[in-house]
């Protein structure tokens, strides 16, 4: 059953509770904002609701079965228990899920299997492995209209029917509320290391991150810090993750490949993982918790000439991720900046800026996520409609 | 499946054709417009060729401005359209509709863009999947996803259907190399998803075209991530006296981290098919064959073998030999490569089935197979892509023996049912189609088919693009879209409303 708190909480503990209060949200036409632990209330738009459904209480993993790579859990299950759970089978979700509770000014290792699918916010191996969406296999779920529904299935291949579990991925809560999620996990690398170059200009790492991902080293990691972000020398990482004979074998293929990029050095394993694990969290920027802070996906050749454009008009500090095609930025300054970060993502081959750590006033006030051109606009509210025809789920969370 | 019901013909339509073929004529000049019977002939099935219908009119469009022109066109005039690639489906996906325009895509064959430091490549819809790996080879690149008529099937193809391939587990299926798509809808508006950059923004509508089978909107542009090719490849051939071995084989090797570029199985009548045929020098005292393919740089390659073998030797391998060159692994590629083929020698017929199912149930599924063979009294030879536990099934029959083709049907429809019942799906890399259309409700409850045809209801609300594949039956989108709420049955009646 669910229980209502004062203050209008909704607390399903089954699939027929959520399926129940999202009955009687949609039929009375009563918003509600759904969360978990509410570790990523503060990404997106700010809302108005009157009632919370919180699925915090809708938890536990389902299925776990290591031989056959495939795990499923309740929506409202805390990823730390997943992750812990993958860790004693030396299995992991390639996608490196993102930890933003650092950047965002809460603890880290909060978040549950439903936010993280709800935001498709994956980590530095999105450039080899994909991400999040890439590893969702199924899911089971309310939607807006208050009809359960499952999509996919507990298999990698499967073409059966359209692939709602991706329709859903990344859709923040605005479609339907998922209450169980299959997801493919896969053994983690025996080791890894990090082939670091130092003191390259922006251009000149973009430059070689390309070289090193064209290659055959299968770099699984490509990330540039400019000094000053990594202390007093620009950094360029590169990492390598696999059984130890191969890590050891490549990143000597690519320390000749990158010759004439810098001076070279090697992280070993303890300090490469801690190294990707700031790069992935955004750690650089998680001190000044009061200055607004992009996330910029785009061309990763062009990344280098989105920065320079921004940074003629406005006080930034940068780094890239996925060989540039990722640009963390943060303002130095109280204007967000957004006009003058999207005309330099359309000058420069296109892609999209989320604005990632800013105040509520701030984040109702400009469009979070990229605007969409007409007619996209268009499909993807009438996209969100037939999920949700009265708008009761998130209302406003993605802005439309 | 062989009683297929098709979407009532539109009389007026019909009526309407001489107009119709004259006003196509003028939006794709020159031999765009393709109206007479027996030119339009070739184009009467796909791949799977059990089924056929003579297309209303083809229309070859050379631009995207065409393509939308098309679209809005039969969109303004209540026309349905079926849109084609390369015609290699084995689902039905391509079939005609009588009162349907064709929209065949081969002219969009060219390679727009390489891009190297982006490692992506822009194409039009109809350049083959191998076309693009062409493209690129030269400088050691290709393109993952090899589905088996790669030769032939076109990019536009395996966008519309998430093709797959033999290295699905390593490097995933057509959806996860994807980075971009052009797509024009049913109204004729052109729209542009993800791109060069690493993820689309918004709602993943790329993620949901994906594999929609031609239902959502017409692709006219895709880009496509492109890898680096392997170092080397080295493969492995090892026999089992049991298909529970060969399975707990597959099962070790993963447990124990290593996920190969490709990993394929073979049972007994598959294997002996596949002997006679190309003499490729597999052991025929075995009741299950596995190849595991192992890529990526030498000193891995050459490290993993000795893994894989010890595992193979712990699992009771009677048969285990390792390829030493490239000849030697073409060689242990070549019978599994030219495992239909070489059923279609043993028979008159062959259907081939395509489930996929927890790997983990595949002795379960086979003694199942078996008992259903001796029932059927058909027989049935399995090739299994056992990564990923995608099941091809191929159900050896005579077409012209009356009423083989409908137990051979039958048969199949059998073995998909038993792929939804130990947890798999009716459909691993074919696609839906017309062939397993009715079967959708086997996997699927009245609501989920609903909350997808809804999905279609927003691209494409009058299901004017190819209806009749995929979902046993088009609800009306007015109707999809009304609500039932049941009043009085208010869960929170102390909650205050607004």
């Amino acid at each position: 059953m669910n229980t209502v708190e004062e203050g209008g909480g909704l607390h399903p503990e089954t699939d027929d509770d959520v399926l129940e209060a999202i009955r009687w949200a949609a039929g009375e036409e009563v918003p509600l904002e759904v969360v978990g632990q509410g570790s990523k209330r503060n990404l997106g738009h700010p809302m108005q609701t009157a009632h919370t459904l919180d699925l915090s209480g809708l938890s536990g993993i389902t299925l776990f079965e290591p031989e056959e790579l495939v795990l499923s859990a309740r929506a409202g299950t805390p990823l730390s228990a997943i992750v812990d759970l993958l860790d004693e089978h030396n299995q992991e979700m390639q996608f490196e899920p993102a930890d933003l509770g650092p950047l965002l000014g809460d603890l880290p290792g909060q978040g549950t299997l439903g936010g993280l699918v709800s935001t498709n916010i994956c980590g530095p191996r999105r450039l080899k492995s994909g991400s999040v969406r890439d590893h969702i296999l199924g899911i089971s779920a309310v939607s807006g209209r208050g009809e359960k529904f499952k999509s996919g299935g507990r298999v990698v291949k499967n073409v059966t029917g359209y692939d709602l579990a991706k329709g859903v991925t990344g859709a923040y809560g605005t479609l339907a509320v998922l209450t169980d999620i299959i997801i493919k996990v896969l053994p983690k690398a025996e080791t890894e290391q990090t082939l670091v170059l130092e003191g390259l200009d922006d251009q000149r790492a973009i430059e070689a991150m390309a070289l090193a991902m064209g290659s055959s080293a299968e770099v699984s990691g490509a990330a540039h810090l400019p000094a000053g972000v990594s202390g007093t020398r620009a950094c360029t990482l590169l990492r390598l993750e696999g059984f130890a004979p191969s890590v050891q074998y490549r990143i000597e293929r690519l320390h000749k490949l990158l010759a004439g990029f810098g001076e070279q050095h090697h992280l070993e394993e303890q300090t490469s993982r801690a190294q990707w694990w700031a790069v992935r969290d955004c750690i650089p920027f998680a001190q000044s918790r009061d200055k607004f802070v992009w996330r910029i996906s785009c061309v990763p050749s062009a990344g280098h000439s989105i920065v320079e454009t921004i940074s003629k008009s406005a006080s930034i500090d940068h780094f890239f991720d996925w060989q540039g095609g990722l640009i963390w930025l943060q303002i130095n300054g109280h204007e967000p900046q957004d006009a003058l970060i999207r005309a330099a993502i359309r000058a420069n081959g296109g892609g999209h800026a989320t604005l990632i750590r800013a105040d509520a006033a701030t984040r109702q006030s400009l469009s979070v996520f990229q605007p969409q051109a007409a007619p996209l606009a268009a499909l993807s509210r009438r996209y969100r409609e037939n999920f949700d025809p009265h708008g009761v789920l998130n209302p406003g969370r993605m802005g439309q | 499946m062989s009683g297929l019901l098709m979407p009532a013909l539109d009389q007026s339509v019909l009526s309407r054709r001489d107009k119709i073929v004259s006003d196509l004529g003028r939006l794709v000049p020159g031999e765009g417009v393709v109206s007479d019977e027996s030119e339009m002939r070739v184009f009467e099935s796909d791949g799977l060729t059990a089924y056929k219908a003579m297309p209303f009119i083809v229309v070859l469009p050379e631009t995207v401005d065409q393509v939308a022109a098309v679209l809005k066109y039969c969109h303004r005039h209540s026309i349905k359209v079926v849109p084609r690639g390369s015609g290699t489906s084995l689902s039905g996906g391509a079939l005609p509709l009588e009162d349907a325009v064709l929209l065949v895509m081969s002219r969009f064959n060219r390679v727009l863009e390489i891009d190297y430091p982006n490692r992506c490549v822009v194409v039009q819809p109809g350049v083959t999947n191998l076309g693009i790996t062409h493209a690129v080879q030269g400088v050691g690149f290709y393109y993952a996803p090899d589905p088996s008529s790669q030769i032939a099937c076109s990019i536009g193809g395996n966008v519309a259907e998430n093709s797959g391939g033999v290295h699905c587990l390593k490097y995933g299926l057509t959806a996860n190399n994807v980075l971009g798509i052009e797509l024009v809808t049913i109204e004729g508006e052109i729209l542009r998803l993800g791109g060069k950059h690493l993820e689309a923004e918004g709602y993943d509508l790329l993620g949901i075209i994906t594999g929609s089978e031609g239902l959502l909107g017409v692709v006219t542009e895709v880009t496509v991530r492109i890898l680096q090719k392997p170092e080397t490849a080295r493969a492995l051939l090892v026999g089992f006296p049991s298909s529970e071995e060969g399975g707990q084989c597959v099962a070790d090797i993963i447990s124990d981290g290593i996920i190969p570029g490709g990993m394929e199985m073979m049972d007994s009548l598959a294997i002996q098919a596949a002997e006679d045929f190309v003499h490729a020098g597999y052991p025929l005292d075995v009741e299950a064959l596995l190849i595991v393919e192992l890529d990526g740089p030498e000193a891995e390659v050459d490290y993993l073998i000795q893994r894989v073998r010890e595992i193979a030797k712990r699992n009771n391998s009677s048969t285990l030999r390792t390829s030493n060159n490239e000849e030697e692994r073409l060689s242990f590629w070549a019978g599994r490569k030219a495992a239909f083929p070489a059923v279609g020698r043993i028979s008159p017929d062959y259907y081939c089935m395509d489930g996929t199912i927890p790997r983990k149930e595949l002795p379960t599924v086979l003694a199942r197979m078996r008992q259903l063979s001796k029932q059927y009294d058909l027989r049935v030879a399995n090739v299994f892509h056992a990564g990923d536990g995608n099941l091809h099934p191929l159900i050896l029959y005579d077409a012209n023996v009356p009423g083989e083709l409908e137990k051979t049907e039958e048969f199949g429809t059998e073995i998909l049912k038993l792929c939804v019942e130990v947890g798999g799906v009716l459909t691993g890399e074919h696609g839906v189609g017309v062939e397993k259309r009715d079967l959708m409700p086997e996997m699927f409850t009245e609501d989920d088919l609903k909350q997808q045809i809804r999905v279609k209801c927003a691209f494409d609300a009058d299901h004017l693009l190819n209806p009749g594949k995929v979902f046993p039956q088009l609800h009306r989108c007015a109707e999809l879209g009304r609500m039932h709420v049941h009043k009085g049955q208010v869960p929170f009646p102390d909650l205050p409303r607004f």
